[in-house]
């Protein structure tokens, strides 16, 4: 390059530039971050790409996990859905897969993700609301009615109880005949985030962390197709956080699990290559993608310099993506479409293993049929129409897009320095650090929502007068409860009741000890004990956690 | 010196979504009220229990777990048991517009859905407890 012509023609541009005039808009990111006018290749100087993007499929894979990438094969699109009963989840998912979807993903309600069975007091009004109600292997049985656990995958969204409904599920499996190292999927099994945003926890942190190594273990074993921990930033996003605070906390999340494999005795290169990730894609499409790219290569670079592990799976970062929930509006929920549809986009040019499109109608109720087909053919016309597929990682040198890849990774650095002076996640969690963090950037959100600093279209700005919502909305039958709690009552009755006490004691006195409980959980759950007596269980021996209050 | 409005923010049911329920309780702080808040996971039992307890003027509750219409009406009822009556309920979440109705119905004097502006729940309190 003609080092004085760019210098000449820079400096035209911007004396031209200061003499136009610009628009009274906040030129940030929807985190709040500048954005300049303009990046140029003053932006990237120095920059290295063997150094910081590589090729697709090789260190540090800035550029992409696979080498082929969408070329090999698409990503797995997997609608996140459960409600009601197990049969009624059921006929959802034989509908999903009926429309091309590619694996299941089952949402609980929140007995389930709270460890109480459909009949307890605390289920009261919520059972089958927000998620299907499993309270038994038997629930799980109906849940996956005529699917094939060797046929697709399953993804759980469940975390504190994930050992539980894990055995279910592996049960469910066995007694159709598959095998368990046949079965494939995912459970989030991510309790730290859980304490930081989510807030649906059982036990105490460590007592946690316990059970989850215990879980790495186990599935290295014998169920070696299962993603073991989903370590996810979806929800810390939700709860208001920012780009950069969503991938600096998922990281340090999943740096914390790795350490806690290694003081437990594990191989990093047995259980490593099993953990994955589940980010947010968010409003802001540039600041998206440059997130999904940046979270590869800090993982691949820290899990090979700080963790010393040598196998190539264990350094790939592969992560599921839901776009933004918090994003959707009540007003005008049709504009939800257009919404996810760009939030979608930014999750497949960021390189994303597989997606959840949110339906317009979430931010009212659980999604009605029409609105997830909607939702689901938004990933197809992604795929088939769009011919963002046709290359790998497209915006791979992008004066703007590695310059704010680096500056992320810089200021997620930051963050791990801080997080590492207060001792490390679970005493940054005791001392409210996350939380604060969190909390701010939620309010200051709001505050610049509301002095119409960042707009949103149909709720601060482009309203319609008198608005009706004119949607059709899924509610949830009252008789759900009944019908339910009936369910589990029978499976008390039918069952052998010695048996039940016996695996519950058994299970108690291996909580007491140290031998893994994932072998004994599976022995309960293969006796039809509750989800509720399986947590009780643990519960006395472990204790419940107790949350750091403060506004 | 004047009684400065006591707000208690509180969240019903099982879910763990506080965002909106923080966001709120630090819109009522800045505009000056006194808020305590219960942290997650209450029941009914005990978010009337701290209601009276606190002496509030007010009660926000936060519910987006889809059992507003079991917990509300149950709150409603127990601040009754316990003559709490005058104590002014309000709510949001991710409530259907025809459950609002429904719970407007039997006393809870407002729902907020989602993007409401916090300005407005500010306004709603100081129309019903002006500064002293």
């Amino acid at each position: 390059m003609d080092r004085k012509k760019y210098e000449d023609r820079k400096k035209r541009y911007f004396d031209t530039l200061s003499g136009c005039g610009c628009q009274d808009i906040e030129y940030t990111t929807v985190s709040g971050e500048e954005v300049k006018e303009l990046y140029t290749p003053d932006d990237i100087e120095g920059f290295d790409y063997n150094e910081e993007l590589g090729f697709p499929g090789q260190y540090p894979y800035t550029r992409g996990v696979y080498p082929n990438m969408y070329r090999g094969r698409f990503w797995t699109q997997r609608q996140f859905a459960g409600f009601g009963t197990p049969k009624d989840t059921n006929g959802r998912y034989h509908y999903l897969l009926d429309h091309g979807q590619m694996g299941l993903s089952v949402d609980f309600d929140m007995p389930t993700i709270m460890g109480y069975d459909s009949d307890h007091k605390r289920s009261e009004g919520e059972v089958g609301r927000c998620g299907v109600a499993i309270d038994s292997l038997k629930d799980m049985e109906l849940l996956f009615d005529g699917i094939d656990p060797g046929a697709i995958t399953t993804s759980m969204t469940i975390n504190a109880p994930a050992s539980i409904m894990l055995a279910f599920y592996l049960c469910a499996g066995e007694k159709k005949g598959t095998a368990f190292e046949k079965m494939g999927g995912t459970i989030q099994n991510d309790i730290l985030k859980e304490y930081i945003a989510q807030k649906s926890w059982i036990f105490p942190p460590e007592e946690s962390i316990r059970i989850i190594t215990d879980i790495l273990a186990f599935c290295t074993d014998h169920v070696p197709r299962w993603n073991t921990i989903s370590i996810s930033g979806y929800h810390i996003r939700e709860a208001g956080s920012t780009a950069i605070q969503e991938l600096a906390f998922t990281l340090a999340d999943g740096f914390a699990y790795v350490e806690a494999g290694i003081a437990a005795g594990l191989d990093v290169d047995k259980f490593a290559p099993r953990l994955s990730f589940f980010f947010n894609a968010h409003l802001d499409f540039f600041e998206e993608i440059v997130k999904y790219r940046v979270a590869r290569r800090i993982w691949a670079k820290r899990m090979r310099q700080q963790y010393g592990a040598k196998d190539p799976k264990s350094l790939l970062l592969r992560f599921h993506t839901q776009t933004a929930g918090c994003s959707l509006t009540a007003q005008q929920p049709e504009n939800n479409i257009v919404r996810t549809a760009f939030q979608g986009m930014s999750a497949v040019l960021g390189g994303t293993q597989s997606l959840h499109t949110n339906s317009m109608d979430e931010v009212l109720a659980l999604p009605s049929e029409k609105a997830v087909r909607i939702a689901l053919r938004t990933q197809q016309l992604i795929a088939y129409e769009t011919g963002v597929i046709n290359t790998i990682d497209p915006l791979a040198g992008s004066y703007f897009i590695e310059a704010k890849t680096t500056e992320m990774e810089e200021a997620a650095e930051e963050y791990f320095h801080k997080i590492d002076e207060l001792g490390g996640v679970v005493k940054a969690i005791d001392r409210g650090f996350f939380q604060r963090e969190i909390q701010k950037s939620a309010y200051e959100y709001q505050k610049a929502v509301e002095a119409g600093r960042k707009v949103i279209v149909g709720v601060n700005r482009f309203r319609l007068e008198n608005e009706e919502i004119d949607i059709p909305l899924l509610r949830i039958d009252e008789e759900v409860e009944r019908e339910q709690k009936k369910a589990v009552q029978d499976v008390r009755e039918a069952r052998d009741n010695d048996k039940v006490s016996r695996e519950l004691e058994r299970l108690r006195a291996a909580a007491e000890g140290t031998e893994n409980l994932m072998p004994v959980i599976i022995d309960c759950a293969r006796c039809y004990c509750t989800e509720g007596e399986i947590t009780d269980t643990l519960k006395g021996v472990f204790g419940e956690y107790i949350e750091p209050l403060f506004i | 010196m004047a009684r400065k409005v006591r707000v208690l923010i509180a969240k019903p049911g099982l879910d763990g979504h506080d965002r909106g329920a923080k966001v709120v309780a630090n819109a009522l702080k800045d505009a000056g009220m006194e808020i305590i808040y219960t942290g997650l996971h209450q029941t009914p039992e005990m978010i009337a229990e701290s209601a009276v307890q606190e002496d509030v003027d007010i009660v926000g509750l936060s519910i987006l777990s889809g059992a507003h219409m079991t917990m509300f009406p149950r709150i409603m009822e127990l601040m009754k048991e316990k003559g709490a009556e005058h104590i002014l309920i309000f709510g949001g979440g991710i409530i259907p517009a025809e459950d609002m109705d429904k719970l407007e119905e039997i006393g809870v004097a407002r729902i907020f859905g989602p993007g409401t502006d916090t300005g407005d729940i500010v306004t709603f309190i100081r129309e019903r407890f002006p500064e002293e």
